[in-house]
């Protein structure tokens, strides 16, 4: 049957309600707000790499100075042997642990699913102070290794420390959506336990296992306190930005070396986003969850496997926590608290920790406020693709953008005479904005997913019953995302807690965090002072953790009661 | 609706409605009337345009051209919020933070009405649905079919003059299924509200329209009542959705007469159709006769039984021409009939097809 459709009539211009302009405007302003925190500053980056000292714009004259200084080539390859080597670890390393946790039966699982997340709490220095202590000029077992630790291997083996819970977030989550139903296949086909390894899990984790390489990659090549702790000598591209920007007050090639960081990052982003569309949904509605059964041989190797790795991490951390904790190592082991009276060895003493719970505070409630409805305006707006796919765009953008370089473009843009905005620099508010900037990203696929997963319909019918869409958002819409939201705000206070990359450049005397006073106290030589403030860190953000955990299981059962059956 | 004479005013006027996603077009202009307080079923295969008709009506996907008017006004470029329906969705999208009571109020807090009044309000739907008892429930609690009704008590809080209904039965088990088709039709026709069902589900529409349309590939094959659908299917597409059909190809002899492996057959008078032109002749299973044939009877055929399916009720039993071996058709034989004529498989039967019981589409 032929359909005639007569174009003659003009297309209709369909009204627009209330509800939509109101949401028009908020995509709008949030628009605004990602453009002010994310664009612009990067924008000034990379303008600032083509000026010389006194702002005259000079084209490629700061590359090629660059590209021309052995010195600060020579620091891009071996961030780059850096991350290739922790990578060519950390996976294989992650992936035995991702599938310990999901098919074997381990004993005391939580545990060990436990102690993966540690170094996660910690900021990065935290695993180059404790190898300092281990095998430093007056480590413990410094005869054990060839030469010093300071330099490669030291950063290698800290980044190892650093990386390994990311990447095994990743693979526990891309080895638990397999579906039975394929194994009990290859079974019946009488498929060798090998065989059935690479045939059907592996090529299930394929895209866990890319993603997991990428995360980790990107992790070492940005991060900067881990090199600045154990580097020594060797220079990395995250240390040169610092030196040129603190050190010579050099913006100009800061902002170059800046941007030759943000390469690789931004290359690994797109990468796994090209990955990630590639995969289709493995576990479907009509799955069947695998549930390991007991096998006495696999599950003792995987324990013993399991128990290794663990000492490993709590053996760093002990180690910090033991080296915060002792009078003068390693001369005199006596117990002390002397170390945790950081007046003694920092002028912002105890008020830098008080500074940085203040600011994950901030953080948490400002950038979770900020995603949430940010996610939901972009999400339940109609039409308006254009401006839509500009706040996609800035969502994701900070993903790819490493902090020390996001940190350099709030100082070229806020610090700008001209900006109107320049009031907020050196306050506590930059500090806020910055980390909720620099962590948007996770924050907002965590609320969109959420709102992906609730009946697309509740607009719906809330237009049919006159109701407007925002009464929906605060009755319905954001009390069925509470978990979600609260994920949001832990993960946002933890990562406040323990950055150090971009919030370094931009902290004043009274507003200085507990990460950077930690990274000042070890430049002037108290290792024990900055393992100390370290611990304080990781023992408020893992209680943070453990309350969140609290609070998930008990408290929101008892408010949440429609969940239940 | 199209016949002279006096017309009903109409309560939703459709008229030239298109919709189209890039160069597919999944509504072609199609122009439709409703008359208050009917119950019209939108009726079709997955992918005909029922459910965009129906979005299209209620502003959540506007069309791409063309008018509605409901009421007199018109509708067509105004928002959901501007517009006066309440809509029952396949997945009911209760809100499940909030009680039963909660949702069926949800659109009655925003009118700022009286709490008394509300309450009041709630429990009168509640009562309409039969759950009184399950106001402080969460719908996590119900059970498909009651989560269904809450659904449909929110839909009708505001007292909307459209009910839009989207496959509001589909997700229900084949009992529930049944039960509901009744409550819901009683309860349209108590309250009088002017409703729209889409359905892919042939009997649900039979059973519950007042009038029917049937849609493919986004146009309207017919509109009538479940008996005129059934009886009179205006297209070889709807006799053979709705309902079983045997279709039989053969060549139009003459305005009234179909020949079909030689074989003459007479039937109503066709005009649409040149005389010689390839037909196909239509026939439903229940209405091949068998019992008490008269001497004289028209389109007397003699049959073959080549296979009996047992169905439960009946048989369906398929039946060779003996004149011409691959022309076959099914039809339904009662138990009753299978024990008196002692049918089995090869039994040879005269048969009549009745000539009024006879449709003729072009091939």
């Amino acid at each position: 049957m032929t359909l005639a459709v007569s174009d003659r009539r003009p297309p209709l211009r369909v009204g627009l309600s209330r509800d939509d302009l109101t949401m028009r405007l908020g995509v709008v302003l949030l628009a605004l707000v990602l453009l002010l925190i994310v664009g612009l500053p990067l924008w000034a980056l990379l303008a600032k790499g083509f000026e010389d000292r006194d702002g005259k714009f000079v084209w490629f004259a700061n590359y090629a100075a660059y590209f021309s200084t052995p010195a600060l080539f020579d620091s891009a390859l071996n961030s780059f042997k850096v991350a290739a080597v922790t990578t060519l670890v950390v996976v294989p390393l992650s992936f035995l642990y991702a599938y310990a946790l999901t098919r074997a039966v381990l004993p005391l699982r939580w545990l060990f699913q436990g102690i993966s997340l540690i170094p996660i709490f910690a900021p990065s220095l935290l695993p180059g102070l404790a190898l300092i202590y281990l095998f430093g000029n007056q480590g413990f077992f410094k005869g054990l290794l060839g030469g010093p630790i300071y330099g490669f291997d030291g950063i290698v083996i800290a980044q190892i420390f650093y990386c390994f819970p990311h990447a095994t977030l990743i693979l526990v989550t891309a080895l638990s959506t397999a579906d039975a139903r394929l194994y009990e296949a290859a079974d019946a086909l009488g498929a060798s336990k090998l065989r059935v390894f690479f045939t059907v899990t592996l090529p299930g984790a394929k895209y866990g296992l890319i993603s997991a390489a990428l995360v980790v990659f990107t992790l070492v090549i940005t991060d900067f306190g881990i090199a600045k702790v154990i580097g020594g000598n060797f220079n990395v591209l995250a240390t040169d930005v610092y030196k040129q920007v603190i050190g010579q007050q050099n913006f100009s090639m800061g902002a170059v070396v800046g941007m030759v960081l943000l390469a690789p990052a931004a290359l690994a982003f797109v990468v796994d986003r090209l990955v990630q569309r590639k995969q289709v949904a493995l576990l479907t509605a009509r799955a069947v969850p695998l549930v390991p059964k007991p096998k006495l041989g696999r599950d003792l190797f995987f324990t013993a496997f399991c128990s290794l790795v663990s000492v490993g991490i709590l053996a760093i951390l002990g180690m910090a926590a033991w080296g915060s904790l002792i009078k003068y190592w390693p001369y005199n082991l006596t117990l002390t608290l002397g170390n945790y009276e950081f007046t003694n060895f920092d002028a912002s003493g105890w008020d830098s920790y008080f500074n940085s719970l203040r600011m994950a505070l901030g953080a948490a409630i400002v950038g979770t406020a900020l995603t949430f409805v940010g996610a939901w305006l972009n999400e339940k707006t109609k039409g308006f693709g254009l401006m839509r796919g500009v706040v996609q765009f800035l969502a994701f953008l900070p993903m790819a953008v490493p902090g020390l370089v996001l940190g350099l473009g709030y100082i070229f843009f806020f610090n700008a005479p001209n900006n109107p905005l320049n009031f907020i620099y050196a306050t506590m508010a930059i500090l806020v904005v910055n980390t909720v900037a620099h962590f948007y990203t996770v924050g907002h696929l965590t609320a969109t997913t959420a709102l992906k997963q609730i009946d697309p319909e509740f607009e719906s019918v809330s237009a049919s019953l006159k109701v407007p869409i925002w009464r929906t958002f605060g009755r319905v819409t954001a009390p069925i995302c509470l978990p979600a939201i609260l994920d949001v705000a832990i993960y946002m206070f933890v990562n406040a807690m323990t950055t150090v990359s971009s919030v370094i450049f931009l902290y004043a005397p009274d507003t200085k965090l507990a990460s950077v006073a930690a990274v000042n106290i070890e430049e002037a030589g108290t290792t024990a002072a900055a393992a100390a403030l370290c611990i304080v860190i990781v023992i408020t953000s893992a209680a943070v953790k453990a309350l969140h955990v609290l609070a998930d299981r008990f408290l929101l059962g008892r408010l949440q009661a429609w969940r239940r059956r | 609706m199209n016949g002279a004479g006096e017309v009903p005013m109409s309560y939703l006027e459709v008229r030239n409605l298109s919709k189209r996603f890039g160069d597919f077009v999944a509504l072609g202009d199609i122009s439709l009337d409703i008359v208050e307080g009917e119950f019209v079923c939108f009726l079709g295969p997955s992918g005909c345009g029922k459910t965009t008709l129906l979005r299209a009506i209620a502003g959540l996907d506007p069309q791409t051209s063309g008018t509605i008017h409901q009421k007199g006004r018109d509708v067509s470029a105004l928002p959901p919020a501007q517009r006066d329906f309440g809509i029952v969705f396949q997945s009911y999208a209760l809100f499940p933070n909030l009680t039963v009571a909660d949702n069926v109020g949800y659109g009655l807090v925003s009118r700022r009405d009286k709490k008394a009044a509300i309450a009041a309000r709630v429990t009168e739907l509640l009562g309409l649905v039969g759950l009184l008892d399950s106001g402080a429930k969460y719908p996590a609690q119900l059970s498909g079919g009651q989560q269904q009704r809450v659904a449909l008590a929110r839909a009708l809080a505001t007292a909307p003059g459209l009910l839009l209904l989207d496959e509001p039965l589909s997700a229900l088990d084949a009992r529930v299924r049944v039960r509901l088709r009744h409550e819901i039709k009683a309860l349209q026709r108590r309250l009088g509200v002017t409703t729209i069902m889409v359905t892919h589900d042939q009997e649900e529409a039979l059973t519950m329209a007042d009038r029917i349309v049937v849609m493919n590939h986004g146009a309207i094959e017919q509109v009538g009542t479940p008996q005129e659908i059934y009886r009179r299917p205006a297209t070889a597409f709807v006799a053979d959705f709705v309902g079983s059909m045997n279709f039989l190809s053969g060549k139009l002899a003459a305005p009234d007469t179909v020949e079909i492996a030689g074989r003459a057959f007479r039937c109503a008078a066709q005009d649409g159709l040149a005389p010689g032109s390839a037909v196909r002749l239509c026939i439903r299973p229940e209405d091949v006769r068998v019992r008490d044939l008269p001497a004289d009877v028209a389109n007397r055929v003699a049959v073959e039984v080549t296979e009996l399916d047992f169905v439960g009720a009946f048989c369906r039993a398929t039946l060779k021409l003996r004149e011409a071996d691959d022309v076959a058709l099914t039809a339904d034989f009662s138990s009753n009939l299978i024990r008196d004529l002692g049918v089995e498989l090869g039994r040879k039967l005269d048969i009549a097809l009745p000539p009024d019981r006879l449709r003729v589409f072009a091939a």
